[in-house]
């Protein structure tokens, strides 16, 4: 436990593991899904499965959107930014993304016009001060960045701002799990709910995965300490035979969610009927799509959009890694054809993609060992 | 994109849209539209999104944030997205 001595509280985490290997006891397997991909870059980080007792295993779960994102849907993106017109203006996670022919930055590299932004509002700002251009926003994300998205396309509609467009790509984490839940060979215990996607939605969305599934979920901040006790609480629910959705994060979490934030999101976006996830499939009504009212700010609807599909390669198993049905290790591609820097499959892509997290701390740590013996 | 930021209003533009927040001696303008119902005053601490403020929070949550962005090896990518907004001008 060396790494937990660095952290703040170290003895309330020493604490309250010793509390989570008390409530866990030894006779049964535990199967706990992060749905968060920040939860899934702070366990690795933090070395949180070096804490936890060997039968409660994490799985890590699709909330992480740069992964999610069907490639087809890059190149589309990339098939208008085609045009001298137009400029493509994406946050910095997209950049690297690989579409077919190559991701945003090495579009750049080739001369197409691609900007970081790291605000929406900024993508509108790019249209302001370039009048005779077309600024083309590439939204990504959850319902963390979907409402600045909104805001952003309320704002180009007040100011009569006419040359923005955002080419939509948000989606909503709810129907995810409810394709996981509903997988047939998954086997999940109880989940840790997403800390910053609940700040907007509130806890109230997640009340069908007690009530229903008969499953327990915490929503749960980042910190080692927030992660932790958040088990702690999943496991007292198990205990006493109880499934309630409970808030760990409530210092950031309201139960209701920012109101704001979802009537702006109302205002803008509807829901796709489906929408394709890499690693799972066709989801129905996970998407958001931009309302006819706003057709002009639609990047779908004022442009000829390719439609592309393209299917991930057959032998990577994104999709049972992510129902947890396999480890990252367990997949074949993993940590040979695919890898952070030439990433095949889905959860290879970003850090927060739970291989792409394996690879970097648990695999890297691995092989500096046998090297270490090995020399 | 999903890191929240804290950040300290120090001052709001004219029309209450934007607020200036200070994130560890920088200085930069978020919005305010998502916080309408529960409007920030100055000094209070807010966590930013992609360039929106999201939430209020206590200032020991706000520093703590901060904490956990430096374990998990993330306050530089944070600073960079603070020193990103408004595209640099500033």
């Amino acid at each position: 436990m060396k790494f937990v001595d660095e952290f703040r509280d170290s003895d309330l985490i020493k604490k309250t593991a010793e509390e989570i290997r008390r409530l866990a006891g030894t006779t049964r397997h535990y199967r706990f899904m992060e749905v968060c991909g920040g939860h899934t870059h702070a366990i690795y980080r933090f070395g949180l499965k070096d804490i936890l007792p060997e039968n409660i295993e994490l799985i890590h779960g699709p909330g992480c959107p740069v992964c999610v994102l069907p490639m087809g849907r890059i190149d589309d993106g990339l098939a208008l930014a085609a045009d001298d017109h137009v400029i493509f203006a994406a946050f910095g996670d997209m950049m690297r993304v690989p579409g077919t022919h190559g991701s945003p930055l090495e579009y750049k590299a080739r001369g197409t016009d691609v900007r970081i932004v790291y605000s929406p509002s900024d993508a509108l700002k790019l249209a302001r001060i370039n009048p005779d251009r077309h600024i083309m926003f590439f939204a990504i994300g959850f319902e963390t960045t979907a409402p600045s998205t909104a805001l952003t396309i309320m704002r180009a509609r007040a100011e009569g701002i006419h040359n923005f467009s955002v080419f939509c790509n948000h989606v909503t984490i709810i129907p995810a799990i409810r394709a996981i839940l509903d997988s047939p060979d998954m086997r999940l215990d109880a989940f840790i709910g997403p800390g910053h996607v609940s700040t907007v939605i509130g806890c109230r969305p997640y009340e069908w995965i007690a009530k229903d599934e008969r499953k327990p979920i915490v929503v749960s901040g980042f910190e080692p300490l927030d992660i932790l006790q958040a088990i702690v609480m999943i496991l007292r629910q198990m205990r006493a035979g109880e499934a309630k959705v409970e808030n760990q994060y409530k210092r950031v979490v309201p139960w209701e969610g920012n109101r704001a934030a979802l009537r702006a999101m109302g205002e803008i976006f509807q829901l796709r009927p489906y929408f394709e996830w890499r690693g799972l499939g066709f989801i129905s009504q996970s998407a958001l799509r931009i309302r006819d009212l706003y057709a002009e700010w639609d990047a779908e609807q004022r442009f000829q959009v390719p439609g592309v599909r393209v299917t991930d390669p057959k032998a990577a198993q994104c999709g049972e890694v992510l129902k947890g049905v396999l480890k990252p290790v367990q997949c074949k591609l993993f940590g040979k054809e695919c890898t952070p820097e030439h990433p095949l499959g889905a959860l290879m892509v970003s850090s927060e993609g739970s291989c792409a997290a394996y690879f970097n701390y648990e695999h890297r740590k691995a092989m500096a060992t046998s090297l270490s013996r090995s020399a | 994109m999903c890191l929240a930021i804290p950040g300290k209003i120090v001052n709001f533009a004219e029309d209450g849209r934007l607020a200036t927040v200070e994130v560890v001696g920088v200085r930069r303008k978020v919005d305010l539209g998502l916080l309408q119902e529960d409007m920030p005053k100055l000094n209070d601490w807010v966590l930013i999104h992609v360039g929106f403020a999201m939430s209020k929070i206590s200032e020991a949550d706000a520093l703590e944030q901060m904490r956990t962005l430096a374990l998990l090896g993330e306050s530089e990518q944070a600073m960079q997205e603070v020193r990103g907004y408004g595209l640099e001008e500033e």
